[in-house]
């Protein structure tokens, strides 16, 4: 296989996590969709790192998986709270800052 | 990252060569804010809140000295991966100065009668009984501090990484604290909370645009170092899908941390739901650092084609100005009012990325040090106008204000001047360079449109100050409190800075130009 079949993958998976940003209602499946964006843009480097012949994309590719672990533990925090206070994760239902 | 692996064939690691002296700023206070962690976890509640205070306050003036001691440097370091040069020492310096000023707000505990800003445990249910009990017990959120300073650290490494890896590590650095500083006000705390999580859901999402643009620039130059792309570009004349895709995914990514429309939605929500002081450290600092950082990547890297990206630029800047002015007349919310006036602000300053000349980067660092000490002081007012709920943050209530504290409602006046762009202020210097750098850059109609814009902003911030300074004030309106000398220091050094800035602003500019090369 060569890699642009890895890179359309790695498109479809990032714009899938686009839509799922934005459609998706519930704050855990939202931040799902982003860590999705994230390990999209991972294939991508991995894959143009076996096209371009050096290891910089998947060293790359370590490192943004230690940044979005870190991610993880700060979103489920907030989000944790979030639900605790509201018994909710809806990200339509906080709705107290506007005009 | 370059060549901290042997490219190709043989992957063996070398040595990075790292010059640990200059970039002894960062290191200092990313290593004190890991021994801030430290502090949290040894020392006894009791102490805590002194031992942190010092450290902060003794971490950021010892990297001031550092960064002004490293003044005239221009050397790339750390493998290739940060760039101690004019704009990252100067910004660097802009940052330190800003998180100093934020740092005394965020000390502040006169003011509230509870004690600080901040939830005694961010993890007690809002209402509950374990939140009595614990504001009772007079405990409090010192982990702020560790927050701080790991947000500081990220912003310094930010407009210092010539690199896109290290941009988007440093970028997390920044943002992870602030999403989580940004949750744990002591009033109002479903608002706080609610603004944690927008801030921190679009947060996450830009970051993953400006990841996702990396990898398409990575795949287009084969290296993620910044001049390693400009020489591809160069090398590769002529249109690329990847490069062009890569370079518009990266812009939203930044456009999003500048709060440009159309996408600065979560601004004002944020801005309006965090601690007051929290937001005063947000929207001064993250603006330089975001800036800072954009303007590495499109003046080093992306300067080759500016022809393809300046079009979507014009077009950003002229909505941001336009939006962020109109709305904020409309706005009746303190708070909301200064996010949309910040959103405007953003419209300015994308004219000097726009221009592409050294006099529209020496123009922007001016700009982001004026409009960043007239910004801390801006809020560090806000926080001073309660009543029994907390801030009184509602436009209404602050009718009158100058009849009743003159000292107070003067010192906000004279920000909103500078906001304005009202000569004798320093906010007119950083807009007049501004628009001195897009006319010389080429960029003659947007600064048409400056102009206009800068016309309807003044409009709103004079209808403030007339609110005011002229109106009746109302009956049961807030009442001004005396701050302890942490914030009214802040207020007073925001304050000074905005005028001398306005009246002697040759020095400032001078050094400024000096600073206005990037190495690569």
């Amino acid at each position: 296989m060569s890699t642009t079949h890895y890179l359309v993958l790695s498109a479809i998976l990032f714009s899938l996590g686009v839509l799922g940003v934005l459609v998706r209602r519930n704050a855990i499946i939202v931040f799902m969709c982003v860590e999705m964006m994230l390990n999209a843009s991972n294939l991508a480097f991995v894959a143009f790192a076996q096209q371009n012949g050096n290891l910089n994309g998947q060293t790359i590719a370590f490192f943004v998986m230690v940044v979005a672990a870190a991610e993880v533990v700060v979103g489920l925090a907030i989000i944790m709270t979030i639900y605790r206070t509201r018994r909710s994760a809806s990200v339509d239902e906080p709705n107290l800052l506007k005009y | 990252m370059n060549s901290l692996l042997a490219a190709g064939t043989s992957p063996e690691f070398a040595l990075p060569s790292i010059e640990y002296r200059l970039i002894s700023p960062i290191l200092l206070v990313l290593g004190m804010a890991v021994i801030s962690v430290l502090v949290e976890a040894f020392v006894p509640r009791a102490h805590r809140r002194v031992v942190q205070l010092v450290l902060t306050f003794s971490t950021l003036i010892v990297a001031l000295i550092l960064v002004v001691m490293l003044a005239g440097q221009r050397a790339v370091t750390a493998a290739g991966s940060l760039a101690v040069d004019g704009p990252a020492l100067f910004m660097q310096g802009t940052l330190l100065v800003l998180a100093l000023m934020a740092a005394l707000l965020v000390a502040e505990r006169g003011v509230d009668p509870a004690g600080d800003a901040f939830a005694a445990r961010a993890n007690a249910l809002p209402g509950s009984i374990d939140e009595r009990e614990f504001t009772k017990r007079g405990w409090l959120t010192t982990e702020v501090w560790c927050l701080f300073l790991f947000s500081v650290g990220g912003m310094m490494l930010f407009v210092t990484g010539t690199d896109l890896l290290i941009l988007f590590v440093a970028l997390e650095i920044m943002s992870l604290p602030l999403y989580l500083l940004a949750g744990i006000a002591r009033r109002r705390r479903l608002l706080s909370q609610e603004a944690a999580m927008k801030y921190f859901l679009l947060g996450a999402f830009s970051s993953g645009f400006f990841l996702y643009g990396s990898a398409l620039l990575y795949g287009f130059a084969g290296t993620v170092d910044l001049g390693g792309i400009a020489d591809a570009i160069t090398a590769n004349a002529g249109q690329n899908g990847l490069l062009i895709a890569g370079t518009a995914l990266i812009a939203v990514g930044l456009f999003f941390k500048v709060a440009a429309v159309p996408f600065h939605q979560w601004a004002p929500d944020v801005y309006q739901g965090s601690p007051t002081a929290i937001t005063a450290f947000m929207a001064s600092c993250v603006k330089v650092a975001a800036f800072g950082a954009m303007l590495r990547i499109m003046y080093v890297a992306l300067g080759g084609v500016r022809w393809d990206w300046r079009p979507m630029f014009w077009v950003i800047a002229i909505l941001t100005m336009f939006v962020g002015s109109i709305i904020a007349l409309t706005q009746t919310d303190v708070k909301r009012m200064l996010a949309y006036s910040s959103v405007a602000h953003a419209g300015f300053l994308l004219i000097a990325v726009v221009a592409t000349n050294e006099e529209g980067l020496a123009g922007a660092m001016f700009y982001l040090l004026a409009y960043g000490v007239a910004t801390i002081g801006g809020f560090g007012v806000i926080t001073l106008v309660r009543d029994s709920t907390g801030e009184a943050t509602h436009l209404s209530s602050w009718a009158g204000l100058g009849k009743r504290s003159p000292w107070v409602a003067g010192a906000f006046a004279v920000f909103l001047l500078s906001f304005a762009g009202i000569p004798l202020t320093a906010g007119f210097i950083g807009k007049f360079a501004v628009f001195e750098a897009g006319v010389a850059g080429g960029a003659g109609w947007l600064v048409v449109a400056a102009v206009l814009a800068s016309a309807i902003a003044v409009f709103f911030y004079g209808r403030v100050i007339v609110i005011l300074l002229f109106s009746v004030p109302a009956a049961d309106g807030p009442t001004v409190v005396v701050p302890s000398s942490f914030t009214a220091f802040a207020i007073a050094a925001g304050l000074s800075l905005t005028v001398v800035l306005g009246i002697i602003p040759q020095p400032f500019l001078d050094l400024a130009e000096k600073a206005s090369i990037f190495v690569r």
